[in-house]
């Protein structure tokens, strides 16, 4: 009970049999009603996994939403504008997603301010910059992507139903564990996010963890925009908006502390599976979506008060 | 007599045209405890922050092992085995105690990019280090430090110094937040640490625990060092006298008594 996962594992489990029980016959534990929701959590969790050591660290990134949509409009105007090849696009989009990355995190180590506001600005920075450029171009602010047909494999195979970003979510999952769980760099973020004195006392590099991580989360969200880019042959501003507030959702739902210091792969993981399970359960009841915001916040409500109590739990002794 | 460890000469310090210390001389030797006492704004905090490298004397002179020295930073006073303990420890308490006792210098095992902590290793030996410190109640490196009282806290902090090859240990107030029992066991710690060699300075305005450990004493005043004795020359009342500023303390405490 005293692991941070603790609470998402159990929420999972009761929403997913909720569900299962709810809709029979419907399909929804079938392979395909399973590949369904997988996809809808693939690539919220391939963000969410470095938000969610970033927010270990204590900080956040709320620009991962407009960095979604500069890597797919950076796709998009160089292989039908330019008619540039795709792949040397996909290594500029990565490029820029670890610059504002990059950028982030030096803005928030060097300013102290918090990183809440610093990223939101560049959220709104990056979308504008992204709008304004693409205009400039091109006059659009979507437009569509060429892509090879060893790029359409990487970022947009579908078996069935099941999309290749599941398996991306999968390796970013294994990576976020290994970093997280298993390495010097992750004892490193547990301590930058559990006491910051203490950590700079012993010795480590805060700044460097924090920028790190900055870092990743902008790699990370640019990836999200090629893989949504070649899944669906555009590139737009917009996309990605989404994730500004889902990705925090899941990490907290996934049992990281909103203080840092706390957390874990696993948790984050299942937080964002249930994401996935709601928003697609919810269409298999034949209820109306829009209850699905709904669902969620009662979701983070409930997650900040279990994870309050379970913090409490692992500091009693025994 | 052997050398000292670290030695202070007429050290004075200024901050602008305040004078927090004035012309303090003390040796630390190695296997001894010094205390240092004082009120609050004695000048104890400044006399600290020289001794681990966070301020440099304005004159005067630092000796470390026979050398004089001069600290750019914090850091290089802890790297030449300089360990400063303070009262809130700087621990972490979400992290284990295995975690916690290698932050900075973690132990790792294989081959990157599969390298990992050896957090069976990290545990062992953190444990085993608190065990010989005395600390028999905490058998697990997994538990949390928050579980962990404030002594046992110390104990850690202290054991971790050691353990890191520190040869000074400059411990700030580490009984005076906590209870009886668990001061006791923190003074018994600075004990094992004594016999392994290390030379200590003890913080404190607790009399009492002075008086239990301490080899040598100085006692500050006003950035003045008012005394300064070996064990056996003073009686705790005269070092409570010389600690409230001369005044006498058993008259202070005969007024207190009339009041009830």
């Amino acid at each position: 009970m005293k692991r941070p996962e603790a609470g998402a594992f159990a929420a999972f489990l009761i929403t997913y049999l909720f569900f299962a029980l709810a809709t029979p016959g419907t399909g929804f534990v079938s392979v395909n009603g399973t590949a369904g929701w997988l996809n809808l959590a693939a690539e919220l969790g391939i963000v969410a996994i470095p938000v969610g050591l970033l927010m270990i660290s204590g900080e956040f990134d709320l620009s991962i939403g407009s960095t979604v949509g500069a890597a797919s409009m950076i796709l998009a105007l160089g292989t039908n504008q330019y008619d540039l090849p795709i792949w040397p696009m996909v290594l500029l989009a990565l490029a820029v997603g670890a610059l504002i990355g990059l950028a982030n995190g030096l803005a928030v180590v060097k300013t102290k301010l918090p990183s809440f506001i610093v990223t939101l600005a560049t959220n709104f920075i990056v979308i504008g910059a992204t709008m304004g450029v693409s205009r400039l171009i091109a006059n659009v602010t979507s437009s569509s992507i060429v892509a090879s047909d060893s790029a359409k494999f990487v970022f947009a195979a579908r078996w069935g139903q099941a999309n290749i970003s599941i398996l991306w979510w999968l390796l970013v999952a294994y990576i976020g564990y290994r970093v997280l769980s298993r390495s010097v760099f992750g004892n490193w973020i547990y301590a930058t996010g559990g006491n910051l004195d203490a950590a700079r006392g012993a010795g480590v590099p805060v700044q460097r963890v924090k920028i790190s991580l900055f870092i990743a989360t902008g790699l990370a969200a640019a990836l999200v925009g090629i893989l949504q880019g070649v899944q669906w042959n555009s590139g737009n501003a917009t996309y990605g908006m989404g994730f500004v507030f889902q990705a925090p959702i899941v990490v907290v739902i996934g049992g990281v502390l909103l203080t840092g210091g706390y957390g874990s792969v696993t948790g984050i993981v299942l937080g964002t599976a249930l994401f996935g399970v709601i928003s697609s359960g919810i269409f298999y009841t034949g209820w109306n979506t829009d209850w699905i915001q709904l669902f969620l916040g009662l979701l983070l409500a409930a997650a900040v008060l279990a994870n309050n109590y379970v913090r409490r739990l692992a500091l009693s002794s025994k | 007599m052997s050398q000292p460890l670290m030695e202070l000469r007429d050290v004075d310090k200024y901050f602008g045209s305040t004078e927090a210390l004035k012309k303090v001389s003390m040796q630390v030797e190695p296997g001894k405890i010094l205390c240092l006492l004082g009120d609050n704004g004695a000048g104890k905090s400044t006399l600290i922050k020289v001794l681990s490298g966070y301020h440099q004397p304005t004159s005067g002179k630092l000796m470390f092992e026979g050398k004089p020295t001069r600290f750019a930073t914090p850091r290089e006073a802890r790297q030449r085995g300089i360990a400063t303990v303070h009262q809130d420890v700087g621990s972490i308490p979400l992290m284990s105690v295995g975690r916690n006792f290698f932050l900075g210098a973690e132990p790792v095992k294989g081959r990157w990019p599969f390298r990992s902590i050896d957090t069976r290793l990290a545990n062992e030996v953190a444990v085993d280090q608190m065990q010989k410190f005395g600390l028999t109640r905490v058998t697990s490196g997994d538990q949390l430090v928050g579980t962990m009282s404030g002594g046992e806290r110390q104990v850690l902090a202290i054991g971790r110094a050691m353990y890191f090859g520190a040869k000074m240990l400059i411990l700030d107030e580490p009984t005076s937040a906590l209870g009886v029992k668990e001061a006791a066991m923190v003074l018994k710690m600075m004990r094992i640490a004594r016999q392994n060699g290390a030379g200590i300075v003890f913080i404190t305005h607790n009399a009492r625990h002075a008086m239990s450990v301490g080899d040598t004493f100085v006692v500050l005043i006003q950035g003045e060092v008012a005394a300064s004795f070996n064990r056996g020359e003073k009686s705790r009342e005269e070092v409570l006298n010389l600690m409230a500023g001369g005044e006498d303390m058993s008259e202070l405490e005969e007024d207190l008594e009339q009041i009830d």
